[in-house]
Formats: structure tokens, C-alpha cells, sequence
């Protein structure tokens, strides 16, 4: 059961989950100005802007060097990895015009012909991708 | 009093509206999932409810990361549908019930669910997709809705007991509710999906059947699973399923299965459906 004592947390678990980044409180705090610079493309005025001069627009967030690297060349599985959120890295997916396919396609290093013909042919297995340990991966 | 006669659980994939909107329902990928929609609209046409309220999730919407509100009550008497990068979806504005929502969202707090209140707040496809799943496409909504949002984006969302128990109190408010409304709860999202990084495009579908076996007949087995099982076996964006849990917490102990289906994949998840009244004997 998922209750614990007051002011107590369990072990972070879900790190043992492969290929899977879960946005937990470092996430949020390592990513923050990755993913609030993405959620401000939601607006079409700063798209334009964007569209603009890109360079001006990433100088006004506080990225790290890493960060900023993987935005100006569309890393998107190293965003992830750097604090992003598939939420927040699709509004630039959506800037680019790509679809969630093609953002999909881009983490996993597939086309998106592969990607789709994996989910029409009833996604990824659940089998062998429980956990990265040795024990029950399957 | 006001009463709560009914569930309904269903995902909420944005390429379902998408595919309503652009006049796709009948290509053949998307016809064998809309065929089997078509039960379910036939059901809340002949029950019509007077209110849903639906229980979703924003998706970096009407929330950002500079706000992570973990329940979410909207008071407004209307609601627009959000703008999530490709203009807003073409679909009614969505009618509030402010009487019905202020009296949950002050029964609530008192009964020491700490709601937030969103008196303004444009709703996502997180929303609007289960009403078109539903009421198809009409040129007004038939119900007024009272949108209740769970976090489910920042980890971690409230635990599955949290949201079984906020349904439990969330019907004792309705019932106290000085009114003869007839309400559906709706709760939405998952079922398998993971939308981020290598393992993105997991499907489950033995976890899916079983979540919905026990969602229906074992609903407090269910809510001490814990997240790290959800997101491990049905994706790290299966995690959504708890919010089932809100809805099933609002209904009797036992229930009748009025309607299910499944289909895989509707875009990138495994879509689920299910229709519950309380057990009339």
C-alpha cells in the first residue's frame, strides 16, 4: 500500500523502470527553465518571436550550457534526461510542426514508419522492459 | 437531493478528438474504435444526466510548472477549451454548474480534501475529449460539467486510496446538495500508454483487462497499488488510472458492468471504456 509515515519517503523505485524518465521533484527543479521555456511557446506571440531570432529567445532563459545545446539541436530523448518533460519538449516538437509521432520516433531512434507499425501491431511489450535489474524483467 | 446514478470511464487520447474534428471517425483506422463508442453514446443519450463531473488531467495547459495544484475544482460558469499549440479544438464551450461546484468544493475542504479553486481555467483535451467520446459532436454540450483536475504530470500524484476516498466524499457532497440533479462521474485517462523516452509505445494489455476487472469488483484492492506498479507495468503515462479511482469511489460498493470496451491502439495508448451504475438489488 502506498501510504507512508509522516515526513518519510519510500526509495525512488521507479528509477529501476528502463528507458523512462518519471518527473519527480529533482526533474522539476533540474528542468525548470527548459520546460517553462517550452510551455511559453503555447502562445503565439512568442512563437513569432522565436520564429523571429531564435538565438535572442534562448538567451532569456536560464539554461544550462547542456540544455541549451540540446534545444538549439532538437536532442529530445537528451532533454529528457537533462529535466525536460514530454509535455513541455511537444510544445517544440509542435513549433518544429512535427507530431507526436515524429517526437516519439526522435526518443526512441526509430522512423516513424517503425514507430507506427509498432503500435499498430499492439505497441511495445511489456515483456522484458519491467526493470534494468536482473530479477522479473519479464 | 442531488445523486450520482453513474460512472463512466475513458481514456482521453487528443487524436480521438483530432480525428472527430477533421471528419476521420470513418477511415479505417479509426472506424473499429469509433464502432465501439457507439454503445456508450446510445447509453448516456437515453440516461441523460443533467451534470458529469469529470475528473482529468491538465497537460501543461491551464497549469504550468509554476503552479502544481494537486485537486483542482472549477467553479466557473463556463469554460473554454484550451489553445494546446494548434489553435483551440472546435467544440462548444463547455457549461459550468457554480451552485453544485461551490457547495462540493466548501463540502470537500471540510471534509479535509484540500481543493483548489479555479474560478477562471480553460479545459484540455483531457476534458473535452471524454465529452466528444460520449456526446459525439452537438452544437451545445446536453450537461452542465464540473471539471475536477488530478495531478498526475509532476510525481507524485495523489496516491489511489487518496482519489477512491475523494470520490467516496465527493458523493456524500453531491447527495447533500439541495437539488434533484441526476450526475455522472467520469473518470478519465491512461489506459497503458507511455509517451517519453525509450520505452516510449508500451502497451499492456493484460494489466489493462485487469485493472478493469478490479476496478469494477475489487475497487479497494485496487486503490493500494502503488505508482511505481502503474508505471512500471502500464507506462509511465498509465499512471493516469488512478483517476478511475475517483470515479469508482463515488459509486456503491457494488456495481453493475453496463458497458466495456478496449481498443489498441487509438495513437499511442491503449483505450479503454466502461460504463457503471450502482447495483439497483
Amino acid at each position: 500500500m502506498q501510504t507512508n509515515p509522516p515526513g518519510s519517503l519510500p526509495p525512488k523505485d521507479y528509477e529501476s523502470i528502463p528507458g523512462t524518465y518519471v518527473f519527480d521533484g529533482q526533474r522539476c527543479r533540474d528542468g525548470y527553465a527548459l520546460n517553462m521555456f517550452c510551455m511559453s511557446l503555447a502562445q503565439e506571440s512568442n512563437r513569432e518571436a522565436m520564429r523571429a531570432d531564435e538565438t535572442a529567445y534562448l538567451d532569456q532563459w536560464d539554461f544550462t550550457p547542456e540544455q541549451r545545446e540540446s534545444i538549439e539541436k532538437r536532442q529530445w530523448l537528451r532533454m529528457l534526461q537533462l529535466g525536460g518533460n514530454v509535455y513541455y519538449t511537444f510544445k517544440l516538437a509542435a513549433y518544429d510542426g512535427m507530431t507526436f509521432r515524429h517526437l516519439a520516433a526522435g526518443m526512441t531512434g526509430v522512423t516513424i514508419e517503425e514507430f507506427a507499425d509498432m503500435m499498430t501491431s499492439g505497441g511495445r511489450s511489456i515483456e522484458g522492459n519491467r526493470t534494468t535489474g536482473g530479477e522479473s524483467n519479464g | 437531493m442531488a445523486e450520482i446514478i453513474a460512472g463512466v470511464g475513458t481514456s482521453h487520447v487528443p487524436a480521438v478528438g483530432a480525428a472527430m474534428d477533421n471528419g476521420m471517425t470513418q477511415d479505417p483506422i479509426w472506424a473499429p474504435y469509433f464502432d465501439k463508442v457507439e454503445p456508450a453514446r446510445e447509453w448516456i443519450a437515453k440516461t441523460k444526466p443533467d451534470v458529469c463531473i469529470i475528473v482529468y488531467n491538465d497537460h501543461a495547459s491551464a497549469f504550468s510548472l509554476e503552479l502544481i495544484p494537486t485537486f483542482v475544482i472549477g467553479t466557473a460558469p463556463s469554460f473554454i477549451p484550451a489553445d494546446e499549440g494548434f489553435g483551440r479544438r472546435k467544440v462548444p464551450t463547455v457549461q459550468g454548474h457554480p451552485d453544485m461546484a461551490w457547495h462540493l468544493a466548501e463540502s470537500l475542504i471540510l471534509a479535509e480534501f484540500d481543493m483548489t479553486i479555479a474560478n477562471k481555467m480553460d479545459v484540455d483535451h483531457g476534458l473535452t475529449v471524454p465529452l466528444s467520446v460520449m456526446y459525439n459532436q452537438p452544437d451545445e454540450w446536453p450537461c452542465k460539467v464540473i471539471p475536477l483536475c488530478v495531478n498526475v504530470v509532476q510525481y507524485p500524484p495523489p496516491t489511489g486510496n487518496r482519489c477512491f476516498n475523494l470520490g467516496r466524499a465527493i458523493r456524500a457532497a453531491v447527495e447533500s446538495f439541495p437539488g434533484n440533479e441526476r450526475v455522472v462521474i467520469f473518470g478519465t485517462g491512461g489506459l497503458s500508454h507511455q509517451l517519453q523516452g525509450e520505452r516510449a509505445g508500451l502497451i499492456n494489455t493484460e494489466y489493462d483487462n485487469a485493472f478493469l476487472d478490479r476496478i469494477v469488483a475489487d475497487p479497494v484492492a485496487q486503490s493500494k497499488i502503488s505508482h511505481t506498479e502503474y508505471m512500471r507495468e502500464a507506462g509511465s503515462e498509465g499512471i493516469e488510472m488512478v483517476m478511475w479511482l475517483v470515479m469508482r469511489g463515488a459509486l456503491d460498493e457494488h456495481v453493475d458492468e453496463i458497458y466495456r470496451a478496449t481498443h489498441v491502439p487509438t495513437s499511442n495508448t491503449s483505450n479503454g471504456l466502461l460504463i457503471l451504475e450502482n447495483s439497483i438489488n
